[in-house]
């Protein structure tokens, strides 16, 4: 065993030590906690390129290391992590990623009381994520998944004595947990199907060829396979953290956590757990191709979701005023993205703009982050504006994260992965909606940036509060200059002419292709993305706002889309008036049941007792509940002696034991009869 | 095996100790307080005691005491523990002193008050351990007359309502359970509960229930079932226990919901389902349903609650409907082909998993919830409370892990015991486990309205003003259980170590309808 793979497991084990040590450390122990938070995830950080190193030798050899939990029955349930290029991949860009944002938060979060809770909280996110992708076990994932749901249920509810906060955290636990339960229920149906759930097991595994075989000759009634209706139940706990239509809504509202929350959190890690959960399963989710007879497969459902987030994500995001929450659907937008890659059976393209995303997100993020700690937390675009002069490296890098994210061609890493795939998406043999919808979010995007970067730090500063901004320290400055630099940088990991990154995440070498392979597709995103720069810029670059009141452009042009777009497509109005509803019809219905039906016919009974006790008592005395009622008058008696006083109907709940004495007869002979 | 009688002795102390406190009546308050604590300990010490020399790898019981008693009858004094019990024991020697402390500030008649919980510690290791049904259920009926006294006297305002509701409906159950075993006994001549283990799986039992004609067998598994399924409770043979456990003075409702709703669940385990495998396995689909009911209906119900320690109670009723779900899918199950076994283990294992996981979690919501009580004034409205977690930020830490423990949050001990149970469940009878997942739903939603309704938000009602943190005397009954919850998440093999054995023969040999 290699000992990069040995020593996997402290990469998780790291910042979990420090979350303890947080944890235990009093509120003044500030420079404690965030040292240790640091210190923990720049030894991540190490530990995980050994580790890619260690795993770019043999790109194509999963090196895994199970152990036994506990004993369950004849056998035992095992755990254990796992070593490959993609976990490596990953583990490098959490860290990475983590402590720059952890870096960032020294200087963002000085002023707040809290800041020993808030690096034990981000330690134990970091920790929980490192163990998502790390993890050679579904259970071992799922665990480590609902912790960063924890992690991030502590995070958005930070300044948890706002009530929006404390909502909007809520929110996001119980949202990602309706698809937490599919998952559940997808592993428990996988487990009970392979009886296992280790990915890798030397043959075993339930991603390898001789458990999907096996699993691959069931099938449903309705014809679907099992392994179509386990694809499709797990993809519900991805598309619950990766903010997925229908379950997107909690993403929004989470940004009222504090901005580094949001860099890490829900815009370069955990958000893309879910992209990563399918990418790490591809084998079995995508196993049901070869099944011709299935009547859906798993991955077109993938695609089809991945399409509608990515355009939705991207139509909202034109009509928010709020930084964060422009930047908020942004994210769902590019997740619908990766997802649709997912779907068209591109995992690499899909994990390659997962890398990127991660870098250019969280600097966009962590540059708003700047702005608003300067902007003495202002964060409505409309009230900021001549950013650009008094921060001029917020600016810079800011500038460089929205070209990425735009797609400008070449020089930006968005470019390349957001073209890896729409060329996935061009290719796929069953439909070109995807690609469409792909197309049409190119030119959403690069508007709504190009609205962002106009409004925040072109024109007057329209508020006191961005007229006095200032650039920040170095302690904020510099995180952002490195993140840019990989903005930049990364994309020449996936290029068609030196298409490493596909090379070392599949273990086959891939040979290279022209730089301008798919020219027709490219020059077409690159005309979209043009004219999506263009009409930005003639909206809002052209003739820049002056006064916080001044009416939007395009709210001037077309006032009921920029309504219905600015209040998020009215869906968690539809929500509350649906789903919110029912639940609450649920637990009234639970509750009435309970004071009215079982209760009632507690009461009912005692009525009737007293009535038949009043006009025979002895038909009472010598009916059903002789023996009970003396019984029930003994301890009566006992009860009265002692305290004097004693009221209640014992003839009254006796019935109701015999009622359902009589009912769960009822309910066993008939039951007995099937 | 050493000749020290461990069993008799892990029933009987604390019921010394209820004697010595009754022969002392000059003892000062903090001296009894003190020597209630220790007696109540004994469980506990003499449980890890017996972990020493107790073989895990054998499935029979070990102690075993049996004497005859009353050889007319045929009666035995017959103590004997197996891993179940072993479990079971453990988990009452842990919440009983948690119980007693937190009744340590209870300022009025506090010498009867700890004579009567011993009392019903007593009675209730001796449910854990009894063999043979005559001693059986007089342990299993003396635990009723202590918890009456105790809800009765020490309780909130409706006490005497709830009080009385509580006994008379667990004394209706055991009367039908009684006049079962009447017939068992008229039909066998046995009450051992070994004894009549065998005959059920060999169809003695049944032959012979079935000689006595009619409507006989049914009646008497009935009657037998009803017993149990007051006690657990079973919806909706639950009515009785949210204002029981709401009225109850906060220790008492840790050792009721903890302790006593055990006894529901072992009885279900040790004697209905070893006697009784067919009519189980005819009726188990109307049971699943009921599960079902309690597990989405009462986390439901939960949701609607307003005073906390009604939700938290209707919440005992969601966490053990499970383990009843998951028992009568074994049922439901039984007689298929080899697979199976698999499932029925994982389902039996989560079962007993969630005894011990919900006896902590729930205890340490309900000492939370008396926390909450006892420094706004007896308030415990969901609105009575805001921003707690700012007036008292330790508190706030503990209840939340007790909190994320109950919904089942991996890492913390309740997420294995549910997930083996779905596990198994879904093996067994997949739809019943995807209809039971709406109850996981509307467990995380209620804990979390709790959570931010009481704790977040501006501070505001009772946690405007003075609200202390947690006082040493909460951080030790608190931090133990706390602890077990991070322990027993991380290495539930503790657990299922000393249980394991037992599972897997269980799963083995289920016995055939």
């Amino acid at each position: 065993m290699p000992p990069s793979l040995e020593t996997l497991w402290l990469v998780p084990a790291l910042p979990l030590l420090a979350a303890s040590l947080g944890a235990l450390t009093p509120r003044g122990g500030r420079r404690f906690s965030a040292g240790v938070a640091i210190a923990a995830m720049a030894g991540a950080l190490l530990l995980s390129c050994l580790a890619l190193r260690a795993a770019l030798l043999d790109p194509s050899a999963h090196l895994v290391h199970n152990f036994r939990w506990f004993d369950l029955g004849n056998g035992a349930v095992e755990l254990g992590w796992l070593l490959d290029p993609l976990s490596a991949l990953m583990c490098v860009m959490v860290s990475l990623v983590g402590l720059l944002i952890f870096i960032f938060s020294l200087g963002y979060m000085c002023e707040d009381e809290n800041f020993t809770r808030f690096f034990c909280f981000m330690s134990l996110f970091a920790a929980a994520m490192l163990g998502v992708v790390i993890a050679n076990s579904l259970l071992l994932l799922f665990i480590s998944w609902e912790l960063v749901g924890l992690a991030s249920y502590l995070l958005i509810g930070f300044w948890f004595h706002k009530p929006a906060a404390a909502a909007a955290a809520k929110k996001a636990f119980i949202t990602t947990r309706i698809g937490d339960l599919g998952l559940l229920l997808g592993l428990v149906w996988l487990y009970d199907s392979t009886g296992s759930l280790l990915l890798y097991d030397g043959g075993n595994g339930v991603l390898e060829a001789g458990v999907l075989g096996n699993l691959g000759t069931m099938a449903l009634a309705g014809g679907l396979a099992v392994p179509t209706a386990i694809s499709l139940l797990i993809f519900c706990g991805a598309a619950g953290k990766s903010g997925q239509f229908p379950l997107h809504v909690w993403l929004p509202d989470a940004m009222e956590g504090p901005t580094p929350v949001s860099a890490l959190i829900h815009a370069a890690t955990m958000v893309a757990a879910g992209v990563f959960l399918i990418a790490r399963v591809f084998p079995l989710i995508s196993y049901d191709q070869a099944l011709a007879a299935d009547p859906l497969h798993a991955l077109t459902v993938v695609a089809a979701i991945g399409a509608v987030t990515a355009l939705l994500g991207a139509a909202i995001a034109t009509a928010q005023s709020d930084l964060k929450r422009v930047l908020a659907f942004s994210t769902i937008s590019q997740l619908g993205y990766m997802m649709l890659a997912l779907g068209v059976g591109s995992w690499v393209a899909a994990i390659f703009h997962l890398l990127t995303h991660a870098f250019f997100k969280a600097l966009l993020f962590l540059a708003a982050g700047s702005v608003i700690h300067a902007a003495h937390h202002e964060q409505d675009i409309r009230r900021l504006g001549g950013l650009g002069r008094t921060m001029r490296t917020t600016y810079a890098t800011f500038a460089v994260g929205m070209m990425a994210l735009s797609g400008v061609p070449f020089l930006f890493s968005g470019f390349w992965s957001k073209e890896a795939v729409l060329h996935a998406a061009s290719e796929w043999a069953v439909s070109q909606l995807p690609l469409y919808a792909g197309l049409v979010g190119v030119v959403l995007t690069a508007f709504y940036m190009t609205r962002l970067l106009c409004e925040v730090f072109w024109g007057p500063a329209r508020s006191p509060e961005a007229a006095h901004a200032r650039e920040n320290t170095g302690v904020i400055t510099v995180p952002l200059v490195i993140l840019a630099i990989g903005s930049v940088g990364l994309g020449f990991l996936g290029t068609p002419a030196w298409p490493w990154l596909e090379s070392a995440l599949t273990g086959r070498p891939v040979a290279p292709r022209s730089l301008l392979e798919g020219g027709g597709l490219m020059a077409l995103s690159i005309v979209l993305v043009a004219a999506g720069l263009g009409a930005g810029w003639a909206l809002y670059g052209r003739k820049v706002r002056v006064s916080a009141d001044a009416k939007d452009p395009f709210s001037a042009a077309a006032p009921r889309l920029f309504g219905f777009l600015g209040a998020r497509m009215r869906l968690d109005e539809l929500y509350a008036a649906t789903l919110g509803r029912l639940n609450t019809l649920g637990a009234a219905l639970a509750d009435f049941m309970d004071r009215w039906v079982w209760g009632g016919a507690v009461g009912f009974l005692a009525l009737l007792g007293e009535f038949t006790g009043s006009v025979n008592s002895e038909v009472d005395e010598s009916g059903l509940n002789a023996g009970f009622n003396s019984a029930s008058e003994r301890i009566r008696g006992a009860g009265r002696a002692y305290s004097g006083a004693q009221s209640g109907d014992a003839q009254g709940y006796l019935r109701t034991v015999a009622v359902a004495f009589v009912v769960l007869a009822l309910l066993v002979l008939l039951g007995g009869g099937r | 095996m050493s000749s020290v009688p461990l069993l008799s002795l892990l029933v009987f102390v604390p019921w010394a100790g209820a004697l010595v406190l009754a022969c002392l009546p000059g003892l000062g308050r903090r001296a009894l307080r003190i020597l209630a604590l220790g007696f109540s300990l004994s469980t506990l010490v003499l449980a890890l005691a017996s972990l020493g020399s107790f073989d895990r790898a054998s499935t029979g019981y070990q102690f075993v005491e049996r004497h005859a008693w009353i050889p007319s009858l045929g009666v035995h004094y017959h103590l004997g523990m197996d891993g179940l019990s072993l479990l079971l024991v453990l988990l009452t020697g842990l919440l009983a002193p948690a119980g007693l402390l937190a009744s340590w500030r209870q300022e009025r008649d506090a010498r009867f008050f700890n004579l009567l919980y011993l009392l019903l510690q007593g009675a209730a290791v001796g449910v854990f351990l009894a063999l043979d049904f005559f001693h059986w259920f007089i342990f299993w009926e003396l635990s009723l007359i202590p918890a009456y006294f105790l809800i009765r006297l020490w309780g909130g305002p409706a006490a005497s309502r709830a009080a009385y509701q509580f006994v008379i409906y667990t004394i209706g159950g055991s009367a039908f359970l009684l006049l079962g075993f009447a017939a068992i006994f008229a039909a066998t001549g046995a009450l051992d509960f070994e004894a009549l283990s065998r005959m059920g799986a060999d169809g003695t039992l049944a032959a012979k229930l079935a000689a006595l004609g009619g409507w006989w067998p049914q009646a008497v598994f009935l009657g037998v079932f009803l017993g149990f399924a007051v006690k657990v409770p079973l919806y909706p043979f639950h009515t009785w226990l949210p204002l029981a456990y709401a009225e109850a003075p906060t220790g008492v409702s840790m050792f009721l919901t903890g302790v006593m709703s055990k006894m529901g669940v072992y009885g279900f385990l040790r004697i209905l389902w070893p006697l009784f495998p067919g009519p189980l396995h005819a009726a188990a689909v109307p049971l699943l349903w009921l599960a079902l009911g309690g597990a989405v209906l009462g986390a439901f119900a939960a949701m609607r609650q307003t005073d906390l320690k009604r939700m938290v109670a209707y919440s005992s009723v969601n966490h053990l409907s499970y383990c009843l779900l998951a028992l009568f899918a074994v049922c439901a199950a039984t007689g298929r082909p080899h697979p199976t076994s698999e499932a029925a283990a994982a389902a039996l294992s989560g079962t007993l998993l969630q005894l011990f996981n919900h006896g902590l979690s729930a205890g340490a919501l309900f000492y939370c919830v008396g926390m909450l009580e006892a420094r706004s004034g007896g308030r415990r409205g969901i609105g009575d409370f805001g921003g707690v977690r700012t007036a008292a930020p330790v508190f706030a830490g503990l209840c939340g892990i007790a909190m994320f423990s109950s919904l089942g949050l991996p890492g913390l001990n309740g997420f294995i015991g549910e997930f083996l149970i779905f596990r198994g469940v879904w093996g067994l009878v997949p739809w019943a486990a995807a209809v039971a997942c709406l109850g996981l739903f509307a467990t995380a939603f209620f804990l979390l309205t709790f959570w931010q309704r009481v704790f977040h938000g501006p501070r505001s009602g009772a946690a405007s003003g003075v609200f202390a943190d947690a006082s040493r005397l909460d951080l030790a009954v608190l931090l133990p259980l706390v602890a077990l919850m991070f322990l027993l998440g991380v290495l539930p093999q503790l657990l299922t170590g000393l249980f394991n054995p037992l599972i897997t023969s269980w799963a083995n040999h289920m016995p055939l309808p």
